[in-house]
């Protein structure tokens, strides 16, 4: 038996596309969401709150886009709320548990400094939609990096604890940022018709980037080369992701007919 | 003992609707009886963040997440300006901050009482956030001038979250038969808690003859509660929904709505430490405090070594 590969369409890449983008920045939200009350002090209350909103909000815009590119009368929340697991395309990397507040920092540092340099060029995207979207979101995701990247120097260069941690955090993350540079024939597609990025042009930048804070924080820098989890964007994740799943779709699938809105 | 003199110049100077600012001179008693409510206030707002970010990550829709989200946010936004005029008055952050994790402060205890459904969401910001209002419309007038501003601001959001609330509330009262259940549950657990807020009667308000002398409270809890029934009687009749109290009535006499005996012992109760959630809030409460507390060493340890550094260069 042979599998055939069938040729993508448009609207089935522009569909994926805006599906991985949403769905790391729904989950990645959600994490963050966690923080709420629980914070190490009050500005930071307001910070994660204010970041979780950001990345709710960017997601809840590129849903409601992919539900006019899919045409089968779906809107933003049943891509949030009725699909599963495998369904579900975001990162690994997003779905990880909150950890401590170093491990949120420097997940949302390495994340927002990805999406710095990927929305950087999709706001000159082919779709004037979606550009405007991409163009609009970036000046957030400026504010995420700046406040990330700072928290990341004072905790690498404060204490021997706070040194500690947060090296041990980038650590712990590092075997989940080789699928931020990850490329399928979705983004093929999407490159091609001037609608999507290539990750590879701006790697070595994000690298830099990375490099830099981490050596002005005074920590080291983790190995490149080291072996890299792969397959979220096929569907495949941790099992944090279910449980996150279970809590986030609970209420709104116990009563579908209802109007939550 | 103060000088009469002076106590009689503020007097004067309350009595004129002048406001009080951080520099002018005032009774020792003023200053402490207003660190304790605006330090209370802020408190409030804080553990107020728990009982509602229990439904943020099961919100129903991305949208009711999002209005959540920014709900529980503009609440730490009134902590921080609500510690920050309390400050005014010559004392820290920090201590507020530990008088009432680790001592004898107070905040509402309507955060004390569980949100077991989504409905609570939106029955807190009915009823909760609408009797807060009534509260802080007064207190916006407040003599003492940061705490009036304060409460300017704070009243502008409330009135928000307020209306989100109810507009929600009035969708499940018209929604499906599970739904409606869910809202009028909801209201039959938050009603008497919400009438609650306003503290005890005035004949056992220690404090109320006080704070009004000296403007820093302008109405009774009485007559507050009262102007808030009358109000939300008409709400709850606009969307259908009952309020649990039989012996509601219209008073042509005075104009306004009759209501039953408030359960003042469940209150007391509360209060005194046996509500539901009392223990869990400031068990989290704690725990984010002392959980957070390498970050903060870290930010002030780091910020020590900039400003060296930079001493250093220049």
């Amino acid at each position: 038996m042979t599998t055939e590969t069938k040729e993508l369409t448009k609207q089935e890449a522009f569909l994926a596309y805006l599906l991985r983008l949403a769905d790391d920045r729904l989950i990645l939200g959600q994490r963050m969401s966690e923080w709420c009350g629980h914070g190490p002090q009050l500005e930071e209350d307001l910070a994660m709150a204010n970041m979780a909103l950001d990345l709710i909000g960017h997601a809840t815009a590129l849903y409601e886009y992919a539900a006019e590119i899919e045409d089968e009368g779906h809107d933003e929340d049943y891509f949030a709320y009725f699909r599963d697991d495998r369904e579900f395309t975001n990162l690994q990397l997003c779905e990880l548990p909150k950890g401590d507040f170093g491990f949120t920092i420097a997940r949302q540092f390495l994340f927002s400094a990805f999406s710095y340099f990927q929305y950087e060029r999709l706001k000159d995207a082919n779709d004037e939609q979606f550009a405007g979207m991409m163009n609009k979101h970036l000046k957030e995701i400026k504010y995420h990096l700046r406040h990330s990247r700072e928290w990341v120097l004072r905790l690498g260069d404060g204490t021997e604890e706070s040194h500690e941690r947060i090296q041990e955090s980038f650590d712990e993350l590092w075997m989940y940022i080789g699928e931020l540079f990850y490329m399928d024939e979705v983004d093929e597609f999407m490159i091609k018709e001037g609608l999507g990025v290539d990750s590879s042009e701006f790697k070595k930048e994000w690298k830099k980037l990375v490099e830099d804070t981490l050596t002005e924080a005074t920590l080291t820098v983790p190995d490149w080369d080291q072996f890299m989890m792969s397959g979220s964007r096929k569907g495949i994740h941790t099992e944090h992701l279910g449980h996150l799943l279970a809590q986030m779709q609970f209420l709104r699938r116990s009563y579908p007919d209802a109007e939550w809105k | 003992m103060e000088n009469q003199e002076k106590l009689d110049e503020f007097q004067a100077r309350i009595d004129a609707g002048e406001k009080i600012e951080p520099k002018d001179w005032m009774p020792e008693r003023y200053r402490q009886q207003l660190i304790r409510m605006m330090s209370q206030h802020a408190h409030s707002e804080i553990v107020g963040m728990l009982p509602e970010g229990n439904w943020i990550e099961r919100a129903p829709s991305l949208k009711r997440k999002l209005v959540l989200l920014a709900k529980v946010q503009d609440e730490a936004g009134h902590g921080l300006y609500l510690y920050s005029a309390t400050e005014t008055l010559g004392i820290d952050r920090s201590e507020l901050v530990d008088q009432y994790l680790y001592g004898s402060a107070k905040y509402s205890s309507i955060f004390n009482y569980p949100t077991m459904t989504y409905a609570d969401i939106c029955a807190i910001g009915w009823l909760v956030d609408g009797a807060a209002i009534v509260n802080q419309t007064m207190l916006a007038r407040s003599s003492y001038g940061p705490y009036s501003r304060a409460n300017v601001r704070i009243c502008k959001e409330e009135s928000f979250h307020k209306k989100q609330g109810y507009e929600m509330l009035a969708k499940m009262a018209d929604g499906t038969p599970e739904q409606q259940k869910m809202a009028q549950d909801s209201v039959n657990r938050w009603w008497w808690p919400s009438l609650m807020m306003f503290g005890p009667h005035d004949s056992d308000s220690p404090n109320s003859a006080e704070l009004i002398k000296w403007q820093v409270k302008l109405k009774t809890n009485d007559e507050l509660r009262q102007h808030f029934v009358d109000r939300m009687v008409m709400e709850a009749e606009a969307i259908g929904m009952e309020l649990p109290d039989p012996d509601l009535e219209y008073n042509e006499e005075t104009g306004h709505w009759d209501f039953g005996d408030i359960p003042w012992d469940e209150f007391w109760n509360v209060v005194k430490g046996n509500g539901v959630m009392n223990r869990k809030r400031i068990k989290d409460r704690r725990a984010a405090h002392e959980n957070g507390e390498w970050v903060r060493e870290a930010a002030n340890a780091y910020a020590r070594k900039k400003k060296l550094q930079q001493e250093k260069a220049s």
